[in-house]
């Protein structure tokens, strides 16, 4: 009792050893919910395991988390062994979990999923990064196990199919502890040895742990990183591992692959006919079709040949001629009748008629003149007869020769009066058979009343 | 045309399928048409001689030094 006081390092050592030597507490098997999930950047783990009522802190350290095929995650359900002891320094018990799985579903399925999800998130599943498959390799390899049926079934599909092209196998161990670093060092030496044009990695199918190989990441980031294209064929048609999903293509099987990597020779060799049918018929169209032009066009310069111009030009001015002639004929013809029409209104028209008429007006008229004429002298000369006979009566000269006298001066004018002569004058006495040549003597005047 | 011997397969059918469509287009003088002809013809016989290669190829195995074994399928 001298000493009845503990240091808090021999209490807490002796829980611990108390603990230790439980061996309840040394296998431990437990189902919990993963909270304050952190992954010290050393490799450790360090997570609290709860239920509804209870939690315990968990350690896991890196010798043992290197084996997990997946992440824990925060609210990730999970079923652990291990054993519980204390952190004497913290002064906290602990669990120290040697194995966890994945509660419910698979570890694997999800370490799957998380690779795969950030496979994606980092683009390498995108279409972007897959390189072109060529269409007429020359020489493929093959990634795979050189003992296994895929290799055969490969082998004998590539040579059915495509019989030129050179086959390579680049054997590689495709499962198990050295599967992954086997495949990843197959491809990189694939892509160090010159002349390969694809690459198929291929594996046979099996369980999901047989093909595991094919979902590591560091596969997958070799495929991303091949800089020959590359063809998956991994499991059956329905498995599909993170590999087929980085690779530029993938196919469902080792066979499948090996289809699609190379081409079939007989279409080759049809193409190949086909296209000489196609360049001999359209060579064969293309002279038919230079032919006919140049018999068209030969018959087309041949009717532009000078001969045929001049025939043509001759009998063109042949007709020409036909025409003009025809044209002046009628022209003519029509001036013709045209003044036939004219004269025949001009003789209508003539004024010979009128001539006549007036000729024949002008005859009666004359004669009409010449009877009234006839008439007046016949008339006038009647009266001429009467007063004639009037006149010989009056006549002075038969007065005279009744013994009467007329007195003429010397100018032949009669004397009336005695007042017209004086005496001495010389007149003529005309008597009825001659003149009297007499002198004025006396002038006796008579009187008025015995005047005759 | 010395270097027709170095086409590959893809190149000469590429070339022959893109000559027999020149071909076959419309405004080709006789002059060009007879030269694609007969080049189109030499790319055929030679897609035809690759394709005929009589020589049978051999899967080899990449050994450990790099160089390329003799490969047997197993159980033939």
């Amino acid at each position: 009792m001298r000493d009845k006081y503990l240091t808090v390092s021999a209490l807490t050592n002796y829980i611990k050893e108390t603990m230790e030597r439980d061996p309840h507490l040394q296998e431990v098997w437990i189902r919990g919910e993963i909270s304050n999930f952190r992954l010290h950047h050393r490799g450790h783990m360090y997570f609290s395991l709860k239920d509804d009522h209870a939690k315990i802190d968990c350690s896991m350290f890196k010798n043992y988390n290197v084996r997990l095929k997946f992440k824990p995650e925060d609210g990730m359900n999970v079923l652990i062994k291990g054993y519980v002891s204390v952190y004497p320094r913290f002064g906290n018990y602990q669990l120290y979990v040697q194995t966890m799985d994945p509660d419910g579903v698979g570890a694997l399925f999800v370490a799957y999923e998380q690779l795969k999800k950030k496979l994606e998130q980092a683009g390498y599943f995108l279409d972007e990064h897959k390189r072109p498959i060529p269409s007429f390799p020359s020489h493929v390899a093959l990634i795979t196990s050189p003992t296994s049926a895929a290799v055969r079934d490969m082998i004998t599909t590539i040579k059915r199919r495509f019989p030129i092209v050179d086959i390579t196998i680049v054997p590689a161990t495709v499962q198990g502890e050295e599967g992954v670093p086997s495949i990843v060092e197959a491809i990189n030496r694939a892509n160090t040895i010159q002349g390969f044009d694809t690459l198929i990695v291929a594996r046979g199918g099996g369980s999901i742990e047989d093909l595991w190989c094919f979902n590591d990441e560091r596969v997958a980031q070799a495929i991303f990183n091949s800089s020959i294209p590359i063809v998956t064929g991994i499991g059956h048609e329905t498995d599909s591992t993170i590999s087929d999903f980085v690779a530029d293509l993938r196919a469902p099987t080792p066979t499948a692959a090996a289809e699609l990597v190379v081409p079939n020779i007989v279409d080759l060799i049809e193409k190949t006919y086909h296209l000489e049918t196609r360049l001999i018929q359209s060579m064969r169209a293309l002279v038919h079709d230079k032919k006919e032009r140049y018999a068209a066009l030969t018959k087309r310069l041949d009717y532009f040949h000078p001969e045929k111009q001049l025939a043509e030009k001759e009998q063109m001015l042949d007709h020409i001629t036909d025409s003009l002639h025809r044209f002046v004929t009628l022209h003519l013809e029509r001036k013709t009748n045209e003044l036939h029409q004219y004269e025949t209104k001009l003789a209508l028209l003539t004024p010979k008629k009128k001539l006549n008429d007036a000729k024949d007006r002008l005859e009666r008229m004359n004669k009409r003149r010449d009877d009234i004429v006839a008439h007046i002298v016949r008339e006038k000369r009647h009266s001429l007869h009467r007063l004639l006979d009037k006149l010989t009566i009056l006549n002075p000269l038969q007065t005279i020769k009744r013994g009467y006298a007329v007195l003429y001066d010397q100018d032949e004018r009669i004397i009336h009066s005695v007042t017209d002569v004086e005496i001495g004058d010389l007149v003529d006495v005309k008597i009825t058979d001659g003149i009297v040549k007499s002198e004025v003597k006396k002038v006796v005047k008579t009187k008025e009343e015995d005047r005759m | 045309m010395a270097e027709e011997k170095e086409l590959s397969f893809e190149e000469a059918i590429g070339k022959l399928e893109e000559i027999v469509t020149k071909l076959e287009e419309d405004n080709v003088s006789l002059e060009k048409a007879i030269d694609y002809y007969q080049v189109g013809m030499k790319l055929s016989k030679q897609c035809a001689n690759i394709l005929q290669q009589s020589e049978e190829k051999m899967a080899k195995l990449l050994n450990e030094d790099d160089e390329l074994d003799p490969f047997h399928i197993q159980g033939e």
